[in-house]
């Protein structure tokens, strides 16, 4: 591949800046002590320390799983800070009271905190380090009864409605980073929105990792009653180090009858540098549950940042005629490896799933596709549509897909696709023979490509996504 | 149309170039004035796409030795993208597909890349679709090709009048047709030549590289070059071509070694 090409994907991370702000830290490691830390810090109630305490036990049996395609040195969970948070800590009723060195970081970010940005349609929850910082437009969602804001709050004004979701959709030993997450998470995002009520906006988290050697566990929860809707945002960036650090969150969702839940997520953490040096480690567990009869989860995910991302938003389709769909891109580059897909498992009838997963890789990267697509006895008629589609730029770059299918109903349809391709010089060379430079001609390939899971992302997202892509592989994406 | 004051579009002097290492065109010189239709015409493997794909800047051919000029400006100094930009075109043998990509969008983004660098007015997706259409409508292409991936699934006539079709919307000072006629069936052949001799004005100039004579009967040559194990071995005018056609390329290359 020609020099101005590897130039185009040799874009610097723009998120890498580490913020001074004094943190109120817990020492490394981890102990039933740590957990006890924590869960004082926060306040919480005895069930919820039980909830940790059990995980964490659980924890204790479980071994590290290594089946994924990716290689990374064994974690010392001893070297990790689990909790960190940003000093002071006093309550703010506005934005204006947000530490000025804190909303900067967020301004360089881009992310909009500001109410008159917020007016724009979004209200954000900040997840900085451990802590949620603020929640913006809490008074108009409020209005609208929608509960949202960070996972340390609903516990302590909604302990009920936590206390019944939690833990019901991703169980606090279903694998070994969520049994992590469950003992030891620090805050994340709660979200509820009542019977019949349609979200008045796009709801939206900001995640950052700032302090060097800590891990992020954040844990969200999104409930969507009767005939409810909302559509969920998620973003994440993290200063450069040249230490890995771990980000291992736990989503759940839960919708019932005729509910929809859309739940985009656009990742940027630090991937590390040229050589592999340093990035995130992300490692996450996302499932929804369609609980009622007519529900729908959408995922739509752009990954683009960390180290090595592993993670496969699922849905479980268990009420009759409920649809989940999977919407992703994945791009990797450099050293980073992401082996990332999903789970579709069809428990009622009539109920239908959708994958449509893009996987990019440059540079000396690996990526991979990995789903199931499960039917069950009881699931007369579920269909499944999978189309999973990679593209390779340069020659040093691997793609591989993984598909499971499994069928135990004989009415069921299943249907996969896949197919793989490569920016080649005879593509480039086409474009410019028509006047058209390389930079744009990669933008537009990659566009093309993309394009079935970009229409998926609420608007502003998708813009800023296409910006994202362009960092990552040039510069004139959008 | 041949005339001797017209202004030179495309000097070449003694051009080398090589692929993979191998020697291609050994020393190839070639003049090309406003108003002049060329035919390059030789055997498989003589060189003609390689002198063609080495001229607008193909990225696998390697210039060993000689100049050429476009505008007197030194083509290789510029890159494949600039030399578009400047007027060269080549219309592909093989044009490669390009999944995702629509073509509206491609025809539109190479268009207002060429109108920018001529300074003159870009088009809007609506404005396009307009003027795309009426050029289409020339080619007998149907409209349902702007919303199709570029090449993607496209036959080999397809393919080649989409070619046309980018020569007649970027209007280049010199289209270099790399075997045009293939894949052509009869009636194909006369739509898109004559969209080709539609083209041709006294300002531009255009080169057909071509195996076989029956594009000739439709496009009428000024020139006609033959090509043979890298070199121009003979340059006739447009009965060249019917003569090659009778005779076969083994009594040029016969003679140009008797020579």
């Amino acid at each position: 591949m020609s020099a101005v090409l590897q130039s185009l994907i040799e874009q610097p991370y723009r998120h890498g800046f580490v913020t001074d702000i004094e943190a109120d830290t817990a020492p490394k490691g981890l102990s039933e002590d740590t957990i006890r830390f924590i869960s004082r810090k926060k306040g919480e109630p005895e069930w919820l320390l039980e909830f940790r305490l059990k995980a964490y036990r659980h924890w204790l049996t479980m071994k590290e799983p290594t089946w994924p395609n990716v290689k990374y040195p064994r974690i010392d969970f001893q070297d990790i800070i689990y909790y960190s948070a940003p000093k002071p800590k006093a309550k703010l009723a506005s934005m204006d009271e947000v530490d000025p060195e804190l909303r900067r970081t967020f301004e360089k970010l881009g992310v909009p905190l500001h109410e008159q940005k917020a007016l724009a349609g979004v209200a954000v929850d900040v997840i900085f380090d451990s802590v949620s910082v603020t929640t913006t437009y809490k008074k108009r969602l409020a209005d609208a009864g929608v509960i949202f804001g960070s996972m340390s709050e609903a516990v302590r004004d909604h302990p009920d409605l936590v206390r019944k979701y939690l833990g019901t959709v991703v169980p606090p030993g279903d694998n070994f980073y969520a049994a992590l997450n469950s003992a030891v998470f620090t805050d994340g995002s709660f979200c509820y929105i009542p019977k019949g009520v349609k979200c008045p906006m796009e709801l939206s988290t900001y995640f950052r990792i700032n302090t060097e050697s800590s891990g992020q566990f954040e844990r969200t929860l999104i409930v969507a009653e009767e005939g409810a809707y909302v559509s969920y945002l998620e973003g994440c960036t993290a200063p450069k180090f040249d230490t890995n650090q771990l980000h291992a969150a736990v989503v759940e969702l839960v919708a019932l009858d005729r509910a929809e839940i859309k739940y985009s997520t656009v990742q940027n953490w630090y991937a590390g540098d040229e050589e592999g040096r340093g990035g995130i480690y992300n490692f996450v567990t996302k499932r929804g549950l369609c609980r009622g009869a007519a529900s729908k989860i959408s995922w739509t995910q752009v990954e683009t940042g960390s180290a090595i991302t592993w993670k496969y938003p699922s849905c479980i389709l268990q009420g009759e005629g409920s649809v989940g769909e999977f919407y992703s891109v994945a791009l990797t580059n450099h050293k980073q490896q992401a082996d990332t897909g999903t789970k579709m498992i069809h428990i009622g009838p009539n109920t239908r799933s959708r994958i449509i997963s893009k996987g990019i890789s440059a540079g000396g990267s690996n990526n991979s596709y990995r789903g199931l697509v499960q039917i069950g006895p009881k699931a007369e008629n579920a269909r499944n549509y999978s189309q999973c589609d990679s593209m390779l730029i340069g020659g040093a770059s691997g793609a591989n897909t993984f598909p499971y299918i499994r069928v135990q109903n004989q009415t069921a349809k299943v249907e996969h696709e896949a197919t793989t391709s490569k920016i080649g010089e005879e593509q480039l060379f086409y474009f410019q023979s028509r006047g058209i430079d390389m930079e744009a001609a990669v933008s537009m390939i990659i566009n093309g490509f993309v394009k079935d899971v970009f229409t998926q992302l609420p608007m502003e997202f998708a813009v800023e996504a296409g910006r994202l892509l362009g960092l990552k592989l040039e510069g004139s994406v959008g | 149309m041949i005339r001797a004051d017209a202004r030179i579009l495309l000097e070449v002097r003694n051009l080398s170039a090589r692929v993979a290492g191998i020697e291609i065109l050994k020393g190839v010189s070639l003049t090309v004035r406003a108003g002049e239709v060329h035919a390059i015409m030789g055997p498989n493997g003589s060189g003609k796409s390689t002198f063609a794909k080495a001229l607008v800047g193909h990225p696998a051919y390697e210039i060993t030795s000689g100049a050429a000029t476009f505008e007197g400006r030194n083509l290789f100094e510029l890159a494949a993208e600039e030399r578009a930009r400047a007027g060269l075109f080549l219309g592909f043998q093989y044009p490669v597909e390009i999944p995702g990509v629509a073509n509206a969008q491609f025809l539109r983004l190479a268009y207002n890349t060429i109108q920018a660098a001529r300074g003159k007015d870009e088009l809007d997706p609506l404005e396009f679709d307009d003027f795309v259409r009426e050029k289409m409508q020339l080619l007998g292409m149907d409209p349902a090709f702007l919303d199709r991936s570029v090449n993607e699934g496209f036959s080999g006539g397809e393919k080649k009048r989409n070619e046309i079709l980018q020569m007649a919307l970027l209007e280049p000072k010199l289209a270099f047709l790399d075997e045009t006629d293939s894949g052509l069936d009869i009636d194909a052949l006369r739509v898109v030549a004559n969209s080709v001799n539609r083209l041709i004005t006294p300002d531009n100039a255009i080169v057909l590289v071509t195996h076989y004579q029956r594009l000739l009967n439709h496009i009428l040559p000024d020139y006609v070059h033959v090509m043979d194990g890298g070199r121009i071995v003979k340059t006739g005018g447009k009965d060249l071509a019917l003569e090659l056609e009778n005779r076969g390329y083994d009594w040029v290359a016969g003679e140009a070694a008797a020579a």
